[in-house]
């Protein structure tokens, strides 16, 4: 098939005090008509940069595309002048993002925006614009056009943004659609119907794509070639099958050998006796209000939610955003007060403690964060952080510090990180903090609420069994929130599937898995990225 | 920018007490260098400003009306006293009224602030439609009745000026505590069982302080022209000399003695744009991430 | 019509505003040492006992303090804002007298403030860190920095003293019986140094907080999207980033319009403006704390009155603000 962008040798040169003189050095890709290319990577690989380079929509003069040709036909984008480059832009070569909601301009309706690109570039009438807009926006599969056309971006939900955008970027049937990360800020069922709407749009019209991204579950399912990029350097490309199941380089085989497994834990037996339970929540309900003086909405976070945490167990909390999942997890740890139910602890109802009242409790609950890079206080030292709790509990002072040293060789820290402060650390070795932080104060209970999301999948996977790990060490019972089904079924003994805030299913992760029930926890495992690729490698080990 | 942002993380993301980066961003600021300097000198001027010109401020010298580059370097006023002594005394009440007025808007501000960030719901919403409350209302017209009503003095004016300027301070403290208790390190301090005053204290406060002492480093300068204003109007304190009242005495010969009304002014203007150049300048060094330049 | 409700909604919210204004003031007066009634009548020294005798039984000043405060609101709700014995006339009378000149300054001073201060910054910001932007920012701090009653007084030595450009004082030639627009530009002359005096202050604001938007929207994810469809710089500049900018100016307008008619205070006494900053200076000189209040409640009015003409204008330009 016919090449449409020909990048060569690409280097983009990042300013001075950056981490690396370039972000991508010496970067060659070929982009062909009819075929998506993923380009794929870590966090800070220069993957997004790579992408917006290409439309020269790097931010000059700090970050700039410094050597290398990029032939849009016979045109080298780098050195196209200005009005060239405008000529293309939203015509020939178009581009979507990762957060619609802030690339969309807020004050305009949509229909003006994507008016905004037929106004450009083609002298269609006013009405022929609006028909065609209709037409676009019908082609996305987006619901009653014609009034969508009056829609304003915050009147819309993340995926119907994303659709709209696609809409605009498509409405010139550009040679070359650019999607860098289109749909990490939506949720798991969203995602898999933007990829699908994307495929098929592009298989239709014949359009080259290029798709940035950090999955391996999302190359599987859209791709036709893949480029893996390591830190600026494309250390190995190929067709979608032989880099997924006959990777070579090192790095890619770590990549993929770190994406969470679709494959439930090993069948455990249930145990003869019934295990106690440790802490349940029975009738648990929580609404947001809007603070308006005049007919504030509210929103239901719970909706009278019952789970139980058996001892030693680890329970999971799926759902996706507004599922009520996190809000849970704040709840049964007291951390967010609740309207009504029970929260009870080894038979002790939580709910209705006071602040004092529930100090004896909180040594025993403890939390871990999702955000590594907000849960630790910037002006603490590490040492601080970890010996905080025990100190407030009465522990003297170097006694806190000297447990707290041997707590960072528990979570695999060196011992001398203690007296550093959190900025000096990464993701992962923070969140390996947070969990020192929970660990000192010998809790029964970690509540852990999505501790693995802001990583990148190879720290993901070694956090992933440091929990494992500290569990079986220290014999500690655990909820886990995730948004991540493959991440729950690793880690789970049960799984709770929200929705709305409310469990639709509650079942052990080898039924969830395997015999799913509530039409919602098929329709999560059905749009878990790259789940075909997870079956059928199974099957080839299984054979 | 999003795109590059992990690239920089590890340099600027947290605000944490670095020294040399702060020096060195702060000296980097040539306008913010600037400032400072002419805030030593009017700083200089305060300390020895009893050295320069013993005794009285309200010390008659010499003939009246003299005009500047005589005997006297800024002339003499309607009585005969000397301008350039009149400006050293005046550079203290500023100083005082300006610092204390703004420590008692920053005590009235972050208590207010604190507690509605803090506390949230109804005391919030209480707590800030006062705020609104105040920051609608004309504050210079008040500040105006405030005093009056007090009679003028030094004490009524930074009584005045605090009770007008605290609502900034209140909004910055309320939206800081606000942000930094949705932030997960606060949400763990109170899961570790600790009690208000230590999560208030020990990390909110600690984290909001750079920006407090920036907004309020801009507040003296306001507070200063709030007073000069004041002073104008006839509301400063009669017995204790300020620059606004000696270009409210000098206003009425302004016609034949303009160097009365214009020195005290420049003194203002340039004690007010050296506060807000050194301001601007600790802003951008104690908050890296709001640079907009 | 969900905007005009809206609106009513807001004029509701507004009212505790005004009776907050009423409360403030009844503190105010029982604030000062001493018998209220010898606050309200003013330390001049004219009042006779028969008027302090009224102004006791006016405003209740025997009576217990909850009866008092009653009554004071009863009084003000009526709009009764009491008697200026100096005057010799009703305070609301002598208030609606001067509106109009000080309505006249305010709202060209604050119109000329606005176009030309997000037109400064507009300019600042796009050519940023340029010789332009470095001038305007210069000027800014400066005018930022002026006290505005010595700006006005080094005016009226400058144009009127030494170039014998401009009036020195006052609305109108005194005596002269031009009529029309000889009239008209005759006020306008004298309008000038207090419009230009009082806007200074407020041009420096709003065209740092200007440059500051515009600088912080070119940074956001819309504007490239603008770029990836082949908007000209021109087009992102006025199609998208300018209207999205001149919120945050327009907010601040808002936060700003109680201090513009402070600052109108010290212009109009400073150029013999005959408003109500002329007005509130002369009670001051005769310590006539009762027109000084109804000043107070007044301009606290107004300010409420704008704040709501400019919510109204950003429920137009922001759709986000739920109607």
């Amino acid at each position: 098939m016919s090449v449409v962008l020909d990048i060569q040798n690409l280097q983009i040169a990042l300013p001075k005090g950056a981490d690396r003189p370039y972000a991508v050095d010496n970067l060659s890709l070929q982009l062909r008509a009819g075929e998506v290319t993923c380009l794929i990577g870590e966090s800070g690989s220069g993957k997004s940069l790579a992408a917006r380079a290409i439309l020269g929509l790097l931010p000059a003069p700090r970050v700039r595309a410094s050597g290398g040709r990029m032939l849009f036909g016979d045109i080298d984008l780098r050195a196209a002048s200005p009005e060239t480059m405008r000529a293309i832009r939203g015509a020939g070569i178009a581009m979507i993002f990762q957060e619609p909601m802030t690339a969309l301009n807020p004050l305009h309706t949509i229909g003006r925006q994507i008016d905004e690109v037929l106004r450009l570039h083609t002298r269609l009438s006013r009405a022929e614009r609006r028909t065609r807009i209709i037409e676009l926006l019908a082609d996305v599969h987006l619901p009653d056009p014609a009034r969508l056309l009056h829609a304003y971006p915050h009147q819309m939900s993340g995926g119907q943004r994303q659709r709209a955008m696609i809409a605009m970027a498509l409405a010139l049937s550009p040679k070359l659609l650019i999607a860098d990360e289109p749909t990490t800020a939506l949720d798991v069922t969203t995602q898999a119907q933007i990829i699908h709407l994307i495929r098929t749009l592009q298989r239709e019209r014949g359009t080259a794509v290029l798709f940035i991204t950090h999955d391996f579950g999302v190359v599987a399912d859209i791709a036709d070639t893949v480029a893996v990029l390591q830190r600026g350097t494309l250390v190995e490309s190929g067709p979608r099958d032989a880099v997924l199941n006959h990777p070579q380089h090192p790095y890619t085989k770590a990549l993929i050998a770190a994406v969470p497994r679709l494959i439930p834990p090993a069948a455990r037996p249930e145990p003869a006796t019934r295990v106690p339970t440790i802490l349940e929540s029975r009738k648990l309900r929580k609404t947001y209000g809007a603070r308006a003086l005049f007919g504030g909405r509210t929103t239901t976070a719970l909706d009278g939610v019952d789970i139980a945490l058996r001892t030693g167990e680890t329970l999971g909390l799926v759902g996706e955003s507004g599922s009520g999942k996190s809000t849970l997890a704040r709840a049964v740890t007291r951390l967010l007060a609740t309207d009504s139910g029970e929260i009870l602890f080894n038979g002790h109802d939580l709910a209705p403690l006071t602040r004092r009242q529930l100090r004896p409790y909180r040594k025993r609950i403890q939390m871990v964060f999702q955000d590594p890079f907000a849960s630790l206080d910037p002006r603490q030292t590490v040492l601080e952080v970890i010996a905080e709790g025990p100190i407030i509990h009465g522990t003297p002072r170097a006694q806190a510090h000297a447990e707290a040293r041997t707590l960072l060789g528990l979570v695999g820290l060196d011992a001398s990180a203690g007296d550093r402060y959190p900025h000096e650390f990464s993701g992962g070795q923070r969140q390996r903090i947070g969990i020192a932080r929970a660990l000192a104060m010998q809790p029964e209970v970690i509540v852990a609420d999505e501790p693995v999301s802001a990583l990148d999948v190879s720290v993901q996977a070694q956090v992933l069994a440091l929990f494992a790990d500290i569990k079986a060490r220290l014999q500690l019972s655990m909820i886990f929130v995730t948004h991540d089904l493959r991440v729950a079924l690793q880690v789970c003994d049960r799984i709770a599937v929200m929705r709305a805030g409310r469990v639709v299913e509650l079942a052990t992760a080898q039924q969830v898995f395997a015999a799913p029930q509530h039409p919602y926890t098929k329709d999560l495992l059905a749009a878990v990225p790259g789940a075909a690729w997870q079956q059928a490698m199974l099957e080839r080990t299984d054979a | 920018m999003k795109v590059f942002a992990s690239f920089f993380k590890k340099k600027f993301f947290f605000k944490k007490k670095n020294q040399k980066t702060f020096i060195r961003c702060f000296a980097r600021n040539r306008a913010a260098v600037l400032g400072a300097s002419i805030l030593a000198v009017v700083l200089l001027t305060v300390i020895l400003g009893p050295l320069l010109y013993p005794g009285s401020a309200f010390k008659l010298v010499g003939k009246p009306l003299l005009p500047p580059g005589g005997a006297f370097l800024l002339g003499t006023d309607t009585l005969g006293r000397d301008v350039a002594a009149e400006i050293v005394h005046g550079t203290r009440t500023s100083m005082l009224i300006g610092v204390s007025a703004t420590a008692l808007a920053v005590l009235i501000g972050a208590l207010v602030g604190g507690f509605a960030g803090y506390y949230r719901g109804w005391t919030e919403l209480v707590l800030m439609r006062i705020t609104e409350f105040f920051q609608t209302i004309p504050a210079f017209v008040l500040a105006i009745l405030v005093v009056a009503i007090l009679q003028p003095s030094v004490g009524s004016e930074i009584l005045a000026i605090g009770l007008v300027s605290w609502p900034g301070i209140a909004r910055l403290v309320r939206s800081e505590f606000v942000s930094l208790g949705g932030r997960e390190f606060v949400l763990a301090c109170t899961g570790l069982g600790a009690s208000d005053t230590r999560v208030i204290f020990r990390h909110l406060l600690p984290n909001c302080a750079s920006s407090i002492i920036a907004v309020g480093s801009l507040l003296v300068a306001s507070s200063i022209l709030i007073e000069s204003g004041l002073a104008f109007l006839g509301l400063g304190d009669p017995n204790v000399m300020s620059w606004g009242l000696l270009i409210s005495a000098g206003r009425a010969v302004l016609r034949s003695a303009w160097w009365i009304c214009t020195f005290p002014g420049i003194a203002i203007l340039l004690t007010v744009l050296a506060i807000n150049l050194a301001g601007d300048g600790l802003n951008e060094a104690l908050n890296p991430r709001l640079r907009t330049a | 019509m969900r905007r005009l409700r809206y609106f009513g909604a807001r004029v509701l919210l507004a009212l505790p505003v005004v009776f907050g204004i009423i409360v403030l003031n009844f503190l105010l007066i029982h604030l000062a040492p001493g018998d209220a009634a010898s606050v309200l009548a003013g330390e001049s020294g004219a009042a006779t006992p028969e008027y302090m005798e009224s102004l006791r039984s006016k405003f209740g000043l025997d009576q217990p303090f909850s009866t008092q405060f009653t009554h004071y609101v009863e009084q003000i709700g009526s709009f009764n804002l009491g008697y200026s014995f100096r005057n010799d006339a009703p305070v609301s009378e002598l208030i609606i007298e001067r509106l109009v000149p000080t309505a006249l300054l305010m709202l060209s001073s604050f119109s000329t403030a606005l176009v030309i201060g997000t037109l400064l910054g507009l300019i600042a910001a796009t050519g940023r860190n340029t010789w332009r932007d470095a001038v305007i920012s210069i000027m800014t701090l400066i005018a930022y920095a002026t006290p505005v009653f010595w700006l006005g007084l080094m005016m009226v030595v400058v144009f009127a003293i030494r170039l014998e450009w401009l009036p020195t004082s006052g609305f109108e030639t005194v005596g002269s019986d031009d009529e029309g627009w000889a009239h008209m530009l005759d006020i306008a002359r004298h309008l000038v140094m207090p419009a230009v005096t009082l806007a200074l202050f407020y041009l420096a604001l709003y065209a740092r907080v200007m440059r500051a938007s515009v600088l912080d929207q070119t940074g956001l994810d819309y504007v490239t999207t603008a770029r990836a469809k082949g908007q000209t710089e021109r087009g992102i500049m006025f199609g998208h980033v300018l209207r999205n900018a001149l919120l945050p100016v327009l907010t601040m307008a808002g936060v700003q319009a109680g201090n513009l008619i402070g600052g109108s205070v010290v212009v109009e006494t400073v150029f013999g403006w005959p408003g109500i900053g002329t007005l509130a200076f002369n009670a001051l000189q005769s310590r006539d704390l009762n027109l000084l209040l109804g000043i107070f409640f007044i301009s606290a009015c107004l300010v409420v009155v704008i704040n709501l003409i400019v919510e109204l204008i950003s429920v137009f330009l922001d759709p986000r603000i739920e109607v």
